[in-house]
């Protein structure tokens, strides 16, 4: 019973069995045992559904999807751009969820995603711009445009530096989480502006292509392989977070005894 | 009974504006310091660019406005960090008032002691950088609606790295990403006018910037000083 309660007394003051069953999963969820042992189930499998769809999604992007009649075989780097930007947005709000409901429910788990959240979504807003990059070299003729969706990425990733530097700047762990937590939240109101961007200083970049109301302006054997390549960057994504979070959690859980025992078994075995 | 009823009335503003305002006149070398920067900036522009006019020109609007950006930067670092170290901050935290109104004195004392100076001054730079005598209006528009924007969210920066030692870089860098949509407006407001065009809509987009920060900015500003101070 002992590991019960020092399970349940980092996230809510009130046990689960106060609560009617439909909401255990939400503070089990709080629980960092609860989640290393559980996602330590689930890793495994996600990672292998990650690895197909994304092979799928490659394979069938540069290999089988038809050429474009004017950019010829160039504007396969796509097939990585476009998820990438996708994840770099999305993964803002993950973030930035992860952080309110961090500073609402006061859930230390959450925290952890966050912080997680942030280094990867930075990664894949380098990755979309730097594919970005490559691809307008033959396209427009230069690595770098002053364009308003190349500018607004640009300042996703400063954007994502700045809860990183806030995040390493306090020594207080408690500190850290909830300062990055507000400055995220404040960041949120960027992103509209990001997506208006396109509209507002419309200028050498294309417009969106893809539009959940409309039929896509692509061709659909190609859109198909992209289709399948944004859902093999939310799935890579998923892997990505919970590792990290793992990781996290097991830095800040590093005084709790379950960490200890596993890290002793690990040794021993 | 009369005065102890308007003292419960006071929300905390007029009191921290005063008292700012107050602290400002006596520390008015300080004061002058980021209008002296903007000034002496501007300096900078025709010797590494170039002195012709006709080149001063087109870059005149948005130099200026860059460097209005970074005199406010360079002086929202001291927002909060004196009343951090002398303990008024954590006074002001236990006070029973809502906390943004306090807050929005002190952003209040904060424009009226650096953004309204360097609008005031923004013309004579104008000048200097032969920027055409139409867009001086918009100009001092644009920045006076401006400036209160890159303070109150500058605020909300400050507030954040209150308590770090080396704060003010950080800031800088948490900062910078949100100041850009107001210099993108600002200075379309004054390219539009010398363009010919109507320079309202930029403006007014300025405006609702304004309202929105206005509103939330010291919202964010009390939530992040409570995280902080406290540390």
């Amino acid at each position: 019973m002992s590991w019960l309660s020092d399970k349940f007394s980092s996230t809510l003051s009130g046990g689960p069995s106060k609560e009617s069953p439909s909401w255990q999963w939400f503070y089990r969820l709080g629980s960092p045992r609860w989640f290393y042992q559980r996602s330590g189930q689930w890793l495994p499998w996600l990672s292998l559904v990650a690895l197909l769809v994304l092979a799928t999604g490659l394979v069938w992007g540069l290999a089988f999807a038809p050429e474009d009649a004017k950019q010829g075989n160039s504007f396969r780097i796509i097939y990585i751009h476009v998820p990438a930007a996708f994840l770099a947005q999305s993964g803002y709000f993950i973030m930035a969820i992860a952080g309110a409901i961090g500073l609402i429910w006061k859930m230390k788990m959450s925290y952890m995603v966050m912080k997680a959240a942030a280094p990867i979504g930075a990664v894949l807003t380098f990755i979309a711009l730097f594919t970005g990059a490559v691809w307008g070299k033959p396209t427009w003729g230069a690595y770098w445009v002053w364009d308003a969706r190349i500018t607004s990425m640009l300042i996703l990733l400063f954007l994502y530096a700045g809860v990183m530097a806030l995040q390493y700047a306090y020594h207080s762990v408690d500190a850290a989480s909830r300062a990055s937590a507000i400055l995220a939240l404040v960041g949120t109101v960027n992103i509209p502006i990001i997506n208006k961007s396109v509209d507002w200083w419309y200028t050498l970049h294309q417009p969106a292509t893809i539009k959940l109301t409309s039929a896509p302006s692509m061709h659909m054997d190609m859109f198909m392989p992209l289709l399948v390549m944004i859902v093999g960057f939310y799935l890579f994504y998923a892997v990505a977070l919970i590792l990290h979070t793992r990781n996290e959690i097991l830095r800040r859980e590093r005084k709790t005894s379950w960490v200890r025992e596993l890290v002793t078994a690990k040794a021993g075995g | 009974m009369a005065s102890q009823a308007a003292r419960k009335m006071d929300s905390g503003f007029a009191a921290w504006l005063r008292r700012d305002l107050l602290l400002a006149y006596r520390r008015s070398g300080e004061v002058a310091s980021p209008v002296i920067f903007f000034i002496m900036v501007s300096t900078l522009i025709p010797l590494g660019l170039t002195p012709e006019a006709a080149q001063l020109e087109k870059v005149a609007a948005g130099m200026i406005w860059v460097m209005a950006l970074l005199a406010t930067l360079l002086s929202m670092d001291g927002l909060f960090t004196s009343d951090y170290q002398d303990g008024s901050l954590e006074q002001m935290l236990i006070t029973p008032q809502l906390l943004p109104l306090p807050l929005l004195g002190k952003i209040t004392a904060h424009w009226l002691t650096t953004g309204l100076p360097l609008t005031l001054v923004s013309p004579l730079l104008g000048l200097m950088l032969s920027l055409p005598s139409v867009g001086y209006l918009p100009l001092v528009c644009s920045l006076a609606l401006g400036t209160v924007c890159l303070s109150l969210v500058g605020a909300v920066g400050a507030a954040l790295t209150v308590s770090l030692r080396k704060g003010g870089l950080l800031l800088s860098l948490l900062v910078m990403p949100f100041y850009m949509p107001v210099i993108i407006f600002g200075t379309a407001t004054v390219s539009y006018a010398v363009d010919g065009l109507n320079w309202l809509p930029p403006l007014a987009i300025l405006g609702a910037m304004f309202a929105a920060s206005v509103a939330l900015c010291p919202l964010a500003a009390a939530g992040a000083l409570r995280v902080t101070a406290s540390n």
